[in-house]
């Protein structure tokens, strides 16, 4: 396993390749549905939106979050969701915030490869549902923003600890594991 | 399986959330295990090591497997009254709180958060009264992942056998990664169009070790089992030789001119719970024949 540190350069993320399994740390925000409308809609109406998603390391989950006594939010499980719920949104989300990793689950649209390779940002494929492994790479949430949204779809950042395992799945040249195993399926 | 002393109903089905929550079913686990003895791809390899562990933890730390709780679907058989609709509601409000449970259920239209995975419709239970002495409540919790990747045809009687085989093998081949593969598919074939797709996820119920008596259904899972491994598709779509771990088909008599076929893929995280009351007592498990 490869540890990486965000937030992460234009060149680290050009150095990783296809199929290699890291692990993340540092700043990591979560942004599903909900955050992809808000955060464009904000833009085309000049509001402001929360600085974490600049040059991002954005995570596809809607976690479960419990509180904790000093009012900080505590992960109890936070697994990757299907990030093809994202692809029309997120080719001018990436261009928009300079996003350099996805982590999510799935995959994504030949577009979103292409604002990929443009940005320079990789996507990186968590194990579905391995909601405990991850939750332990996560710990305890640094701020939250827009948790009227509710808690799944809330823009919720974390500083992570070897948040991981993860596959690199689409690399910053836009190539994509899905895309290599689809055209091999063996179809009869 | 545990035998315990009567609880009220509420309690046995807070229990059964948060067994279904935290330990993956044993069948679905063995499976697991033995697919990563035949595994040769290593990025596949990563995968069903990642999930394992993450179920060795999950059941440790008493945490919920995978953060889609889902919608839990309840299914009661045997002997009940009315009022353990109620029980089932409370139950899920009270899991909901206490495991905890992430909130999914939301208005269609305006798309609100209830908070407590109830709202209108819910808790989603099926009723199946026989003549028995007992009442058995089963669970599952169905994450959307999954369930979005539901699809059900009307095949005319003359695509026969092949249609319906082709039918199951692309559902599960276009679903690709979304489902959380490896997992179980649930087949309905016949009935009406909303018995069919009840009787395929009702398929997921059963246990992967459950010997499907039917001679011509078990040629038919274990073909498809076959083949939708040969594809290559493998866990999470990543590519390798574990994209299922069983098939499970279910039949009833349809309309001379009709084929209904359903399909509802139940992920890697089939959670299910059941308990039997009989008399004073509680029988748990972590499946049922439905
Ligand atoms: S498909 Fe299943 S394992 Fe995957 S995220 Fe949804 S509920 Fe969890």
């Amino acid at each position: 396993m490869k540890y990486i540190e965000a937030p992460l350069s234009e060149k680290d993320v050009r150095a990783l390749k296809l199929g290699e399994i890291v692990a993340v740390t540092g700043p990591v925000c979560t942004g599903r549905d909900e955050v992809h409308i808000r955060a464009l809609e904000y833009v085309d109406e000049g509001k402001e939106v929360p600085g974490c998603l600049n040059g991002a390391v954005l995570y596809h989950c809607g976690p479960i979050m419990k509180q904790i006594e000093n009012g900080k939010w505590m992960v109890v499980a936070a697994g990757p969701t299907t990030s093809a719920r994202m692809n029309k949104l997120e080719p001018r989300f990436i261009k928009e915030f300079g996003i350099r990793a996805i982590i999510g689950k799935g995959g994504m649209s030949k577009e979103v490869c292409n604002a990929m390779k443009e940005v320079g940002c990789v996507y990186l494929a968590a194990t579905g549902g391995a909601a405990v492994t991850y939750a332990e790479g996560l710990s305890v949430a640094s701020n939250v923003d827009w948790l009227d949204l509710g808690m799944p779809e809330a823009l919720w950042q974390f500083n992570t600890n070897k948040l991981g395992p993860l596959v690199v799945a689409i690399d910053a040249e836009g190539n994509s594991l899905y895309e290599q195993v689809r055209a091999n399926l063996k179809l009869d | 399986m545990v035998i315990k002393l009567l609880e009220p109903t509420v309690e046995v089905v807070e229990n059964l959330l948060r067994v279904a929550n935290t330990k993956l079913p044993a069948d679905i686990g063995w499976a697991m295990e033995a697919a990563a003895g035949w595994e040769r791809n290593p990025t596949a390899q990563s995968q069903l090591g990642a999930i394992m562990e993450n179920v060795r933890k999950a059941e440790h730390l008493g945490k919920p497997m995978c953060q889609d709780t889902g919608i839990p679907i309840f299914y009661v058989r045997g002997k009940f009254d009315s009022s353990i609709a109620d029980d089932i509601a409370e139950a899920v409000r009270n899991s909901t709180k206490n495991i905890p449970m992430r909130p999914n259920t939301v208005d269609p239209i305006i798309r609100t958060n209830f908070g407590n995975n109830l709202g209108n419709g819910m808790p989603c239970i099926h009723f199946i009264p026989t003549k028995d002495d007992f009442t058995e409540i089963s669970v599952m919790l169905k994450g959307a992942g999954s369930e979005n990747m539901t699809r059900l045809k009307m095949l005319n009687p003359a695509d026969g056998m092949k249609g319906v085989m082709d039918f199951i093998f692309e559902s599960v081949i276009d679903a690709g990664g979304r489902p959380c593969p490896p997992g179980i598919v649930g087949v309905g074939i016949g009935g009406t169009a909303d018995e069919c797709t009840a009787m395929a996820k009702r398929a997921l119920m059963e246990p992967l070790d459950y010997e499907e008596p039917d001679e011509e259904i078990r040629q038919m899972e274990e073909d498809l089992f076959v083949r939708i491994n040969s594809s290559g598709l493998g866990p999470m779509g990543l590519g390798g030789d574990t994209t299922v771990l069983g098939v499970k088909i279910r039949k009833a008599a349809c309309h001379t001119a009709s084929l209904p076929v359903a399909v509802n893929i139940g992920c890697w995280a089939t959670r299910r719970a059941c308990a039997k009351i009989m008399g004073d007592k509680v029988e748990y498990s972590q499946g049922a024949v439905l």
